[in-house]
């Protein structure tokens, strides 16, 4: 049973990120990725991660996911299809992804030999077992990445502001 | 729930997480569309994502769905900048065709 929704999961989630390539408007593309994150959100369930589903969930399909749309629509990019690249740099990037991909399917034939999983291993995916371990072992990272975080927003906010002096009107002072 | 990690041999997520990974390579390399290079490589952080978690929960070990964590935390920040960087380009040039920004080759 369970193998039969990985297989399900797994052949979704492969096509709907080729879908994110391959499709022609970049709404599409965000579209297949949300779709394919849920996929994600799917398997991670089957690995009794349920922690790392639900924030899967809630940041990417939820939050950055929103962020390019919204982008995607502020830009509002012409109708005419994106030019494409030539069809040898096409096809030279088609072939040298698919040897990265025998690469890794070659480097990954060494792994059969994980013991079997303890058996409290269970609740390894849990809120109060992860929170136990962010808490205590991962504090100095977990501070570091709210700094991380008001960097980037007001990095966001100082890029974004548009340049006065250049293309706006002179702005009506108090 | 035990029972699905003993169905599933961990070869599988390995696989599934090596093709999703080519498949962003693959379009960051064949995209002109500075967005969609952005997306493809969120596709790529996914796939790590989801080789993060599977050794985790299959070593009964919790610091791999941590790292996932702040992975999580990274790419938040990361598409924030990349996109307001995009929304700054797209302001200079009226494109986001990632062919019109190699001026600093020039």
């Amino acid at each position: 049973m369970e193998l039969i929704f990985f297989f399900i999961m797994a052949a979704l989630s492969v096509l709907s990120a080729l879908s994110v390539v391959f499709a022609k408007s970049p709404v599409h593309s965000v579209l297949s990725l949300i779709v394919t994150f849920f996929l994600l959100s799917g398997q991670y369930v089957l690995l009794n991660a349920q922690f790392v589903a639900i924030v899967n969930l809630i940041v990417y399909a939820g939050a950055i996911m929103v962020l390019f749309l919204f982008v995607l629509m502020l830009l509002n990019l012409k109708d005419e299809a994106e030019p494409q690249k030539s069809n040898l740099v096409r096809l030279s990037v088609t072939i040298s992804a698919g040897m990265l991909l025998l690469t890794l399917m070659g480097s990954l034939r060494g792994v059969m030999a994980i013991p079997p999983p303890p058996p409290q291993s269970a609740t390894v995916g849990l809120v109060e077992n992860l929170g136990k371990i962010l808490f205590s072992d991962f504090v100095v990272p977990f501070e570091i990445a709210s700094i991380l975080f008001i960097a980037a927003m007001v990095g966001a906010v100082l890029i974004g502001k548009r340049n006065k002096e250049k293309d706006s009107e002179p702005l009506t002072t108090f | 729930m035990l029972n699905s990690i003993q169905i599933i041999p961990i070869e599988y997520y390995l696989v599934l997480s090596s093709v999703l990974f080519s498949i962003g390579v693959l379009g960051v390399m064949i995209r002109r569309n500075a967005i969609v290079v952005l997306m493809c490589i969120e596709l790529m952080l996914n796939a790590v994502n989801l080789l993060l978690v599977a050794f985790s929960t299959y070593l009964g070990d919790g610091h791999g769905q941590v790292f996932v964590f702040f992975i999580m935390v990274v790419a938040a920040a990361e598409a924030t900048i990349g996109l307001s960087v995009l929304v700054l380009i797209y302001r200079n040039t009226k494109g986001v065709d990632i062919h019109q920004l190699d001026q600093l080759k020039h």
